[in-house]
């Protein structure tokens, strides 16, 4: 019921003397180090929260308008490490208008003033202009990460800006960067003498970059551990690359599509071989079978593959698996098909972490991929799997339920069966069953996305077993607000709630008035919540921001998109005209 | 002498023009009709007959030509899922004969009656099997769900949904890119890249363009020159410095003029020179690209031809 304990302005009172002199207290403080925990321990009484304050380095905002920058300025004057996030997840899938929001800038205006010693900046799903980005380079002498994952605005530019001024940077990391090219001459504006960076992500980024500075940078960079190149940077550059790095403990691989010599391909195979430290792997655009064995030296020590950019065949996934022995995560592509999960859980027994993306989603007439006998075959070999992202044309309910009981540990479960809707193509019958042996033998799931077609059923069960879940994916399922409102009455821990194209009206939108408050956000889209339902709610909750986004040309009376979420901050300023805040 | 008559591929025959009334049992031709149509789209003169299949067991039993699984079996053979899967449970989907395995086909009955959750039955019916239909269906409309009033969705029949399945959008592009390369290209009609091979002789490696990026020959042959224009430089490497770029007229001179001819092989295995017909059909054909040396097109471009000779 109380809002985020973080972020909240007042401080709980003193009933007595404190028993520890403040030093005691801060130095004990100083090695709390996650936010829930420090959020906890500013619970307790006045000078603890004092003590607490004046004690946090690093601090984590979730939703970027849940707060201010002047709530956040005027708690916390010792701030060296900041990870912001802007938009919801949803957006990650085009549900969201462009110039919707999320911009940092006047986040890092405050950051500029209050946080001089500012050290790390981490930001997710935000927008990021080149402006933002000058200011970052020139206001923070000590900064030394920045981290940009699913953010836009940006053009080389801004980058360079970074490259040139911070000169104390040990890692630069931009992450599925989606948007418009930016190009790469950012990579040559480093100083001439650089040598900081630790770790360096640029695959993302389309343009190509001066191979020559490059490398020079990489050479110089003798405690770089993270290098993540583009598609533009070929084998036998990449070859270079590892000549210089072959100390390297993650490697994002750009184009493996060359013709090689066999006096470069022989080099190639050498320069993998002596990157004894490998643990990740990842990139290898346009992979050709007949250079992936280049890799199987580099391969002992890996702990996560990452293949999900290269759309490999049953038999090629079955011969570079046996050279992982050590494998806890692995990302692949569904060409590898049944066969290739069969490969996967005969190789593979220390497995954690599974995705399976799909080749083709939009392609309803293709037949391959992987079906729920690829699942069954890894949870027979992989009894430790607890994160699964599994895309699908089929399940049944008797499959998902025996996955649960070879693999009870599942934290992260993600099913999508990609044609909305669909049943057990077995039996006929709703996933009711299969979800719902999820929701109960999976004790410790922490996060859980449903698919295929559901009843009410599936969210009774998840209402009165799934205690621990914490982010519930939800589409195209349910058959009435009784649905929706088994999870928000059931799941106490509940934080994140996204629903799309779910026959959930304003009975079940208003029955979690009171829980909305005790989560970080709601969203629901193309469901049957109306305006009128949403102004009761704005109304009733005044610590909730309540904000719809109608589609075109749509009935004035449903609200098509409806994000709501708690905020200190009050309604948005710096909304656009089609983000209507109730 | 018999009028010759035209019969499609399940063997209904068009109305005969002259004299003869139909028989009381003959089938609504016009709604039997197996006809091509975009996913989605539906001729609005068809109507389910009261509710029962058209494919309805009456109908079937009562069927004297050779409209029966036989030929419709052959017809949508090549793919894999049974004309029953597009039915079952997704009832609510329009229908699409996905092609029917012979298996499939032998041992569902259900193929001929219709199943639908809400008791809908589109008499539309969408064929997508075959490479010949994949050219005219390209890619699916993209759609936002509709609903209907009781709050279940009524999608459009396999049509795209907006942010559905759940895929980043860099994630679809890394996939489209290299997934076209593994298949062949031309059939992919759907996915919207189309990557072929650029060689030049001389240079060390190959390049990938997406023709589909490209509108018209101008914008493909600056876009090679700009690509390809590291190689050119190094070739007259003692002519110029070393930082001095290359003008674009000297490029174009380079590339357009005695030196270097663009050339594709086509479907055919054929290396064709590139400008003689349309764009599209130029897509539509291209396997690959090939710079070539000037001297080694010789009967590819006698423009160049000429030149080489004028140059001995």
């Amino acid at each position: 019921m109380d809002p985020d304990p973080n972020i909240s302005d007042d401080p709980p009172s003193n009933s007595a003397s404190s028993p520890f002199p403040d030093e005691v207290l801060e130095r004990v403080l100083s090695f709390v180090d996650s936010h829930k925990d420090r959020g906890s321990v500013s619970l307790v009484r006045k000078d603890w929260y004092n003590a607490e304050r004046w004690t946090r380095s690093k601090l984590f905002i979730g939703n970027c308008y849940s707060v201010s920058p002047e709530i956040v300025a005027r708690r916390f004057p010792r701030i060296k490490s900041i990870t912001l996030k802007g938009r919801p997840r949803f957006s990650d899938f085009n549900l969201l208008p462009q110039d919707w929001g999320a911009n940092v800038h006047y986040w890092l205006v405050m950051f500029a003033k209050v946080y001089p010693f500012l050290e790390e900046l981490r930001l997710k799903r935000m927008t990021v202009t080149d402006e933002s980005l000058e200011l970052l380079a020139k206001s923070f002498p000590d900064f030394k990460a920045l981290s940009l994952s699913s953010c836009d605005g940006f053009s080389e530019n801004g980058l360079k800006a970074i490259a040139i001024h911070c000169r104390n940077l040990t890692e630069l990391d931009i992450q599925d960067s989606a948007t418009e090219d930016v190009g790469g001459g950012w990579l040559s504006c480093f100083p001439e003498n650089f040598a900081s960076l630790e770790i360096l992500n640029f695959a993302s980024l389309n343009s190509e970059v001066n191979f020559d500075d490059l490398e020079r940078l990489v050479s110089q960079c003798k405690s770089l551990r993270v290098l993540k190149v583009n598609e533009s940077i070929i084998l036998d550059q990449l070859q270079r690359l590892l000549v210089h790095a072959s100390q390297i403990t993650e490697l994002g691989i750009g184009s493996f599509m060359q013709e090689l010599t066999p006096r470069q391909h022989e080099d190639i195979e050498i320069a993998f071989r002596n990157c004894r430290k490998l643990q990740v792997l990842s990139g290898l655009w346009e992979a050709t079978t007949p250079y992936l064995p280049v890799l199987y030296g580099a391969c002992a020590g890996l702990t996560f593959l990452n293949l999900s950019g290269v759309p490999l065949q049953s038999g090629e996934l079955a011969k570079l698996l046996a050279h992982c022995p050590n494998l806890r995560r692995l990302w692949v592509v569904d060409t590898v098909e049944d066969k290739g999960l069969e490969a996967v859980g005969s190789s593979c027994p220390l497995l954690e972490e599974l995705r399976v993306f799909p080749a083709d989603p939009y392609d309803h007439q293709h037949r391959d991929g992987v079906t729920e006998l690829g699942f069954l075959a890894v949870s027979r070999g992989c009894r430790k799997l607890h994160y699964v992202l599994y895309f699908c044309r089929r399940m049944t309910n008797a499959a998902v339920v025996t996955i649960v009981q070879n693999c009870p540990g599942f934290t992260h479960f993600r099913l999508c069966i990609m044609t909305p809707g669909q049943p057990d193509y077995l039996t006929n019958e709703p996933m009711d069953e299969g979800f719902g042996a999820v929701a109960k033998t999976c004790t410790k799931l922490k996060r859980f996305s449903v698919s295929g077609l559901l009843t009410d059923k599936t969210f009774e069960y998840i209402g009165k077993y799934a205690k621990n879940v914490e982010t519930l994916s939800v589409a195209f399922a349910g058959s009435s607000d009784w649905g929706m409102q088994c999870v928000l009455e059931g799941c106490p821990k509940l934080r994140k709630l996204e629903i799309r194209d779910c026959p959930f009206g304003d009975a079940a939108f208003l029955s979690g008035q009171g829980k909305y408050e005790t989560m970080r956000s709601l969203w629901m889209s193309a469901c049957n919540v109306t305006m009128k339902g949403c102004r009761l709610l704005a109304r009733e909750m005044p610590r909730l921001n309540v904000e719809v986004i109608n589609d075109e040309g749509s009935d004035d009376s449903q609200a098509d998109k409806v994000y709501v979420y708690r905020s200190l901050a009050g309604p948005r300023r710096d909304a656009p005209p089609f983000v209507v805040t109730l | 002498m018999s009028v010759p008559q035209e019969h499609d591929y399940i063997g209904l025959s068009e109305p005969l023009p002259s004299g003869k009334p139909p028989s009381k049992n003959a089938l609504n031709l016009k709604q039997t009709e197996l006809r091509l149509g975009l996913p989605g789209s539906e001729s609005p003169e068809r109507k389910s007959v009261n509710g029962v299949s058209i494919f309805g067991k009456d109908l079937k039993d009562e069927c004297n030509n050779a409209f029966c699984q036989g030929p419709l079996k052959n017809y949508v053979s090549g793919a894999k899922r049974g004309f029953s899967d597009a039915i079952n449970g997704s009832g609510k989907w329009g229908l699409g004969i996905n092609g029917g395995s012979e298996v499939d086909l032998g041992k569902n009955d259900v193929l001929f009656s219709p199943k639908g959750v809400n008791g809908n039955f589109k008499s539309n019916i969408n064929l997508q099997a075959g490479n010949s239909v994949k050219e005219v269906c390209k890619s699916s409309p993209v759609v936002e769900e509709k609903k209907n009033g009781n709050g279940s969705t009524t999608p459009a029949s396999k049509a795209q949904v907006v942010g559905w399945p759940p895929i980043r959008s860099f994630r679809k592009n890394t996939l489209a890119t290299t997934t076209s390369k593994n298949s062949d290209v031309n059939t992919k009609s759907g996915s919207g890249c189309l990557y072929v091979k650029v060689s030049m002789d001389g240079a060390p490696y190959l390049r990938k363009i997406d023709l589909k990026t490209y509108s018209s020959y101008a914008q493909l042959s600056s876009a090679l020159e700009k690509m390809f224009s590291c190689f050119t430089i190094g070739q007259y490497g003692d002519g110029l410095e070393g930082h001095e770029r290359l003008s674009e007229s000297r490029l174009m001179d380079l590339l357009h003029g005695s030196e270097y001819v663009l050339t594709y092989e086509d479907k055919d295995g054929d290396w064709m020179l590139v400008g003689d017909v349309p764009w599209e059909m130029f897509t539509d054909s291209c396997k690959r690209l090939r710079i070539m040396k000037g001297c080694d097109a010789i009967g590819l471009a006698p423009r160049t031809m000429q030149k080489c000779k004028s140059q001995n």
